[in-house]
C-alpha cells in the first residue's frame, strides 16, 4: 500500500498535499483499495464553501457507497471533472490522476489535526 | 471478507468487474458452500413437496432439476430455489443461505405421512464454474460425456478424483455447472479445477460479481427482490407457480392476485442521469412515490447503471421515464426490456 512521505492523512483516509494556501484533497491507496472499483463520484461545485470534517463527496464502488469529508475549511477551487467520465483514475491513480478537489484554505492550524505519512501508516496497521 | 450469514465469504478476489468479465468472456470459479441442501424422502416425499412448492415437479426425472418457489399461506415468497430429483423418492432443496433454518421448521411443520427431511447443508461443499469455458475446463476433469447433461440437468460422477453431483445450472445466465461434494473434499476440488483452468482464462469470482452477474439476467436475489411480502406474480415469477396443481400453499391468495391483476409488478430500469441506483431507494413520478428499488448497480457489461424495483401497475411501461432518488437528488431513469443482458 503505497503512502507518499510529502502527504497530510486524515482519519477517514483523504490525503492533502498543501501547496501554498491550496491544500489538493484525493483518497488514499488504501482506501480505493477496499472501496474496490470505483464507478461514480458526485463532486462538489466550484466556490462552494465547508468546514473541517463536513461531507463533500460521494465515491460510489460496485459493492458500497462511501462519504469524503473535508480534511481543512474553505473554499472549492477546482473539482476534477475527469472523474466523471473516469472514476477508476481513483483506483488506478489516487494520489495523482484520480485527485478530487482543490480548496483554497487559510487556517494552516487545521492542519496539525491530520496524520503524517509515519502515523498515517501506524494507524492503517490498526485498521 | 464480509459475514454472509454466518459465512466469512470473498466480496472479490481481485476486481468485482474483473471478475464479472472473466464469467462473461471466458470462465470463473465461485465458492456458493454457503448454498443450504435440505433432503426430503419417502414414500409420501413427492406428494409433500407437490403441496409445500409452487412449481409442479410431478414429471420431474430423476438427474432433472426445477426452480421453484416455496411461499406461506398468504403466497407471500418464503424462499425460491432449485429442487433436484436425486432418486426416486427423495428430493435435494438448494435453499438460500440465510433461510436455510427458516425454511427447515416451515417445511417441517408442513409435512404429513411417510416422509424424512434433512439439513445437509454442513455435508454439502458447492463450487459454480460458469462461463463461456466452462466446458473446455470440464472436459479436462472428468470422464463423462458433458453433452448428455443438457440445460437443468445433471449426473453424479467424478471430477479431478472428487465424487460429485455435476448439474448444468448457474446464477449468472451464462453456461455453466454446479458441482457438490462432500465439505471434506471442497477445497482440493477447487485447487484442481483452478490448475486446469488457467490454460482457459479461469478466474476466482466473489459475490460481488455473482450479483452484478444475476442482475443484468433479472434473476431475483432473495432478501433484495422478493421477500415473504412478494407475490409470485408481483415480481414475474408466474413460470415458477403451476395452477393446474390441485393444491398447494399459497395458490388461493395467488389466484386472487391473478384474478385482478397485481397492484405492483418488478420492472427493470437504466439510469439516464449519473448515479447509482441502490436497494431501499425511491422510484417517483412527477413529483409522486410510485415505488422502490430492490437491486442496482453499475452493469460492468453494459458499462452502464442498471437497477430493479417495484413500481405501481399503472406506470409500469417500457421506455417510461422515472425518476430515482438519490441522496434527496432526482436522478432520471427509464423503464427498460429484462433481462438487461
Amino acid at each position: 500500500m503505497k503512502v507518499p512521505t510529502d502527504l497530510y492523512y486524515a482519519e477517514n483516509h483523504e490525503w492533502v498535499k498543501v501547496e501554498g494556501n491550496t491544500a489538493v484533497v484525493g483518497i488514499s491507496d488504501f482506501a480505493q483499495d477496499e472501496l474496490g472499483d470505483v464507478v461514480f463520484v458526485e463532486l462538489p461545485e466550484s466556490g462552494d464553501e465547508f468546514e473541517q470534517s463536513e461531507q463533500i463527496i460521494v465515491i460510489e464502488s460496485v459493492k458500497t457507497v462511501s462519504d469524503v469529508y473535508m480534511p481543512v475549511s474553505g473554499k472549492i477551487i477546482e473539482v476534477n471533472e475527469n472523474l466523471l467520465d473516469n472514476p477508476e483514475l481513483i483506483n488506478e491513480d489516487p494520489y495523482n490522476g484520480g485527485w478530487l478537489i482543490k480548496i483554497d484554505f487559510d487556517d494552516k492550524d487545521e492542519l496539525d489535526e491530520l496524520m503524517g505519512s509515519e502515523e498515517y501508516e501506524d494507524y492503517l496497521e490498526n485498521e | 471478507m464480509i459475514d454472509f450469514g454466518g459465512w466469512e465469504m470473498p466480496v472479490h478476489y481481485t476486481s468485482i468487474i474483473k471478475e464479472h468479465k472473466a464469467v462473461r468472456n471466458t470462465a470463473g470459479l465461485f465458492d456458493v458452500s454457503h448454498m443450504g441442501e435440505l433432503k426430503v424422502s419417502g414414500k409420501d416425499a413427492l406428494g409433500n413437496l407437490q403441496n409445500i412448492l409452487t412449481n409442479n415437479i410431478k414429471d420431474l426425472s430423476i438427474g432433472q432439476a426445477a426452480y421453484t418457489l416455496m411461499c406461506n399461506f398468504e403466497g407471500g415468497i418464503k424462499d425460491d430455489f432449485l429442487v433436484y430429483r436425486i432418486e426416486d423418492q427423495e428430493y435435494l432443496l438448494i435453499v438460500n443461505a440465510a433461510n436455510i433454518r427458516k425454511d427447515f421448521n416451515w417445511i417441517k411443520d408442513n409435512l404429513s405421512g411417510e416422509v424424512t427431511l434433512k439439513n445437509l447443508s454442513a455435508e454439502y461443499g458447492l463450487l459454480a464454474l460458469q462461463g463461456p469455458n466452462s466446458e473446455k475446463i470440464m472436459k479436462k476433469l472428468t470422464e463423462i460425456d458433458l453433452s448428455k447433461i443438457k440445460y437443468f440437468r445433471f449426473v453424479s460422477d467424478k471430477v479431478a478424483e472428487t465424487e460429485s453431483i455435476i448439474s448444468r445450472t448457474g446464477y449468472t445466465g451464462e453456461s455453466g455447472f454446479e458441482l457438490y461434494c462432500d465439505a471434506n473434499d471442497l477445497v482440493s476440488l477447487w485447487d484442481e479445477i483452478m490448475k486446469v483452468g488457467e490454460d482457459f482464462d479461469l478466474k476466482p469470482a466473489g459475490l460481488g460479481a455473482r450479483n452484478t452477474l444475476r442482475l443484468e439476467k433479472k434473476l431475483c436475489l432473495y432478501g433484495n427482490d422478493i421477500d415473504e411480502t412478494t407475490n409470485p406474480l408481483q415480481a414475474g415469477l408466474n413460470f415458477a407457480v403451476d395452477f393446474s396443481k390441485d393444491n398447494f400453499i399459497g395458490k388461493e391468495k395467488i389466484m386472487d392476485v391473478k384474478k385482478n391483476g397485481p397492484d405492483k409488478k418488478l420492472i427493470g430500469f437504466k439510469l439516464i442521469d449519473r448515479g447509482i441506483p441502490r436497494h431501499g431507494y425511491n422510484i417517483r413520478k412527477n413529483g409522486k412515490k410510485i415505488g422502490e428499488v430492490t437491486s442496482g448497480s453499475f452493469s460492468p457489461s453494459l458499462n452502464e447503471n442498471i437497477g430493479l424495483g417495484y413500481i405501481d401497475i399503472e406506470e409500469v411501461k417500457l421506455g417510461n421515464e422515472i425518476n430515482i432518488i438519490i441522496r434527496k437528488r432526482k436522478v432520471k431513469a427509464k423503464i427498460v426490456q429484462t433481462p438487461f443482458l
